[in-house]
């Protein structure tokens, strides 16, 4: 594995000095495809935006291909496609004028059939020569798409590319996205949709005022979620776990009940064992709860500032 | 250089310009003609002659600087103010290009089509008047660089507004008079004392002169000094958007 983008320790403060950014740093593989899950105001525009040169960092480095995103901003801009979250095209031009544009713009020699593989993969191609203005908003999310593909970059940020588009268009890019890691592309894609993050990314990062809470492998977070608990209350609190349920993966509540961890895909749960067992050590049931954690509760917990 | 960057930028400039070229071409050419009827004909009937010069040849030059100064500011600063005000500029900034590519990229286009319209004028004019080109090199060259240097003023104001309100400010409260009082319509020489003085303060009065003098061969300032202004103009002009784009002062937060 090698890093394509590294940040270091970055951060933002915007005039007025609202710190948007404190002091991220982040890897990030080649080839991967990472999603940054985080509430509206966390900070994800900013920080796409300051490795893009939209915005200028207050401080901390990131490098692009090893290519510092200042002293070397050229070779590191080159590398990068950008999807902004908002909708923003010149009107009066032609779609694929505009596309073109892009490609000139990052510096890349004139290649009409390489503008016609990105249209018509985007499903643009019949609507090449209409201006931008005639589009619908998804058509336009597409144009955005394909401008931002058209110097073929080897990193590509998706700003909420899904945030209020049609279910047909979310498929579609999806599958964009799948095909472009196929071709070794890095994506880094932010949402607020816990789904999407989950039917896409490699890895997960959660971002909350400006701080990035947790990155890890899906794989990994959906593992924890396959997770399970038990909590037994008893009518009697007790004080330590008994010698005689010391064989069980237990923990104490608070108010004197047990919790009991298993996993869901295992072969056997182990819940007839334990509630024996309790029965065996003379121990009265009150209630019996169970819960699983998803990546939504982990979510929660973790932007609500509580303890994970 | 990206130079791949500058032709995009320049080409999709320019493309706007096209697909209104019709426009372009006779609105300049319907003003001009009007400028020719009230001030050759009704005003030229009784003036005479400027310097040696009949009064609707003498008007030329300062008619042709006039429409080029206020489209230069006018094109160059939509041009850098629209991706601004439709959010597009995102792009510009997340390229691979530097401050000198991007400028180049907009004011060129910029100038290209106020020394379209430019030369639109110059032809009109010669279908109402007899007109003589003593210097052609030096009336070239006051074309190009006048058509530059307020392109640059016209993407610095682009820069700076903040709304639709700002970016006729300066054109219409600063240019449009100094154009006026700077010897369009008439010579410096026909003021009083007093008024030849002050005007020297104003530096349109420099670059009309200049470039009447490549047309006539006659001066109202030195044209040494006309030059040195022009000179000095686009020099300041440039250090403007130099610090602009190092501060990233409006387009970088
Ligand atoms: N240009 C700006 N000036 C001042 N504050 C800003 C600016 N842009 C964003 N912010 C603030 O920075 C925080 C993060 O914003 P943003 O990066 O857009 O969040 P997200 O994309 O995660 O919704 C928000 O509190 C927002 O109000
Ligand atoms: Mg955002």
């Amino acid at each position: 594995m090698t890093t394509i983008l590294s940040i270091k320790d970055l951060r933002k403060s915007y005039e007025g000095g609202f710190e948007a950014l404190k002091g991220l740093t982040l890897d990030i593989e080649q080839g991967e495809i990472l999603a940054l899950l985080g509430p509206n105001g966390a900070g994800k525009t900013t920080l796409i935006s300051t490795i893009c040169g939209i915005t200028s960092a207050t401080s901390g480095n990131v490098t692009v291909g090893g290519h510092d995103i200042q002293q070397d901003f050229r070779a590191a801009r080159r590398m990068i496609g950008l999807v902004p979250q908002e909708i923003a095209l010149e009107p009066f031009e032609t779609v694929a004028n505009t596309v073109r544009f892009s490609r000139g713009l990052f510096g890349k020699p004139k290649d009409d059939a390489r503008i016609e593989e990105i249209l018509r993969k985007l499903s643009l191609w019949d609507k090449r020569k209409n201006a931008v203005k005639e589009l619908s908003g998804g058509m336009k999310r597409r144009v955005l798409i394909a401008k931002a593909l058209a110097h073929e970059p080897r990193v590509l940020f998706l700003d909420e590319p899904t945030a209020g588009v049609d279910v047909e268009l979310r498929k579609d890019m999806w599958e964009i996205v799948a095909e472009l890691k196929q071709q070794g592309v890095t994506i880094i894609l932010t949402t607020h949709y816990i789904e999407e993050a989950e039917a896409i990314a490699d890895r997960i990062g959660v971002i909350n005022n400006g701080e990035l809470l947790l990155v890890e492998q899906k794989a990994t977070l959906m593992a924890q979620m396959g997770k399970k608990q038990i909590e037994v209350q008893l009518a009697e609190p007790l004080t330590s776990i008994p010698a005689a349920l010391k064989q069980h993966d237990l923990t104490l509540t608070e108010d004197g009940g047990i919790v009991y961890t298993y996993d869901t895909h295992g072969e056997r749960t182990g819940i007839t064992t334990l509630l024996n067992d309790v029965a065996q050590a003379g121990l009265t049931l009150r209630d019996v709860q169970t819960r699983q954690s998803s990546l939504e509760e982990i979510f929660v917990t973790l932007v609500s500032g509580g303890k994970s | 250089m990206n130079w791949t960057a500058i032709a995009a930028i320049y080409r999709f400039e320019m493309a706007r310009f096209f697909r209104t070229l019709a426009q372009s071409f006779f609105s300049p050419v319907l003003s001009t003609s009007l400028y020719f009827v009230v001030f050759g004909t009704a005003i030229g009937s009784r003036i005479q002659e400027v310097e040696g010069v009949s009064y609707g040849a003498f008007i030329v030059p300062g008619l042709i600087m006039l429409s080029v100064v206020m489209l230069a500011i006018s094109n160059a600063s939509f041009g850098i103010y629209f991706p601004k005000f439709l959010g597009t500029i995102y792009e510009l900034l997340s390229a691979p290009v530097n401050f000198i590519e991007i400028v180049i990229g907009y004011v060129g286009a910029a100038a290209t089509k106020a020394l379209f319209v430019g030369l639109v004028i110059l032809i009109t004019s010669m279908f109402f008047v007899d007109i003589r080109i003593e210097h052609p090199v030096a009336m070239a060259a006051f074309l190009v660089l006048t058509c530059l240097s307020f392109a640059l003023l016209g993407f610095i104001i682009g820069i700076w507004a903040s709304n639709f309100e700002q970016m006729s400010l300066i054109p219409q409260l600063v240019v449009t008079p100094l154009i006026f009082l700077g010897g369009t319509f008439y010579s410096i020489s026909m003021l009083p004392p007093m008024w030849q003085t002050i005007t020297l303060f104003n530096p349109v009065v420099y670059l009309i002169s200049g470039f009447r003098w490549s047309f006539f061969g006659t001066a109202d300032v030195p044209i040494g000094l006309s030059l040195l202004a022009i000179a000095g103009f686009t020099a300041i002009c440039l250090g403007v958007i130099w610090w602009i784009f190092k501060t990233g002062w409006r387009i970088r937060s």
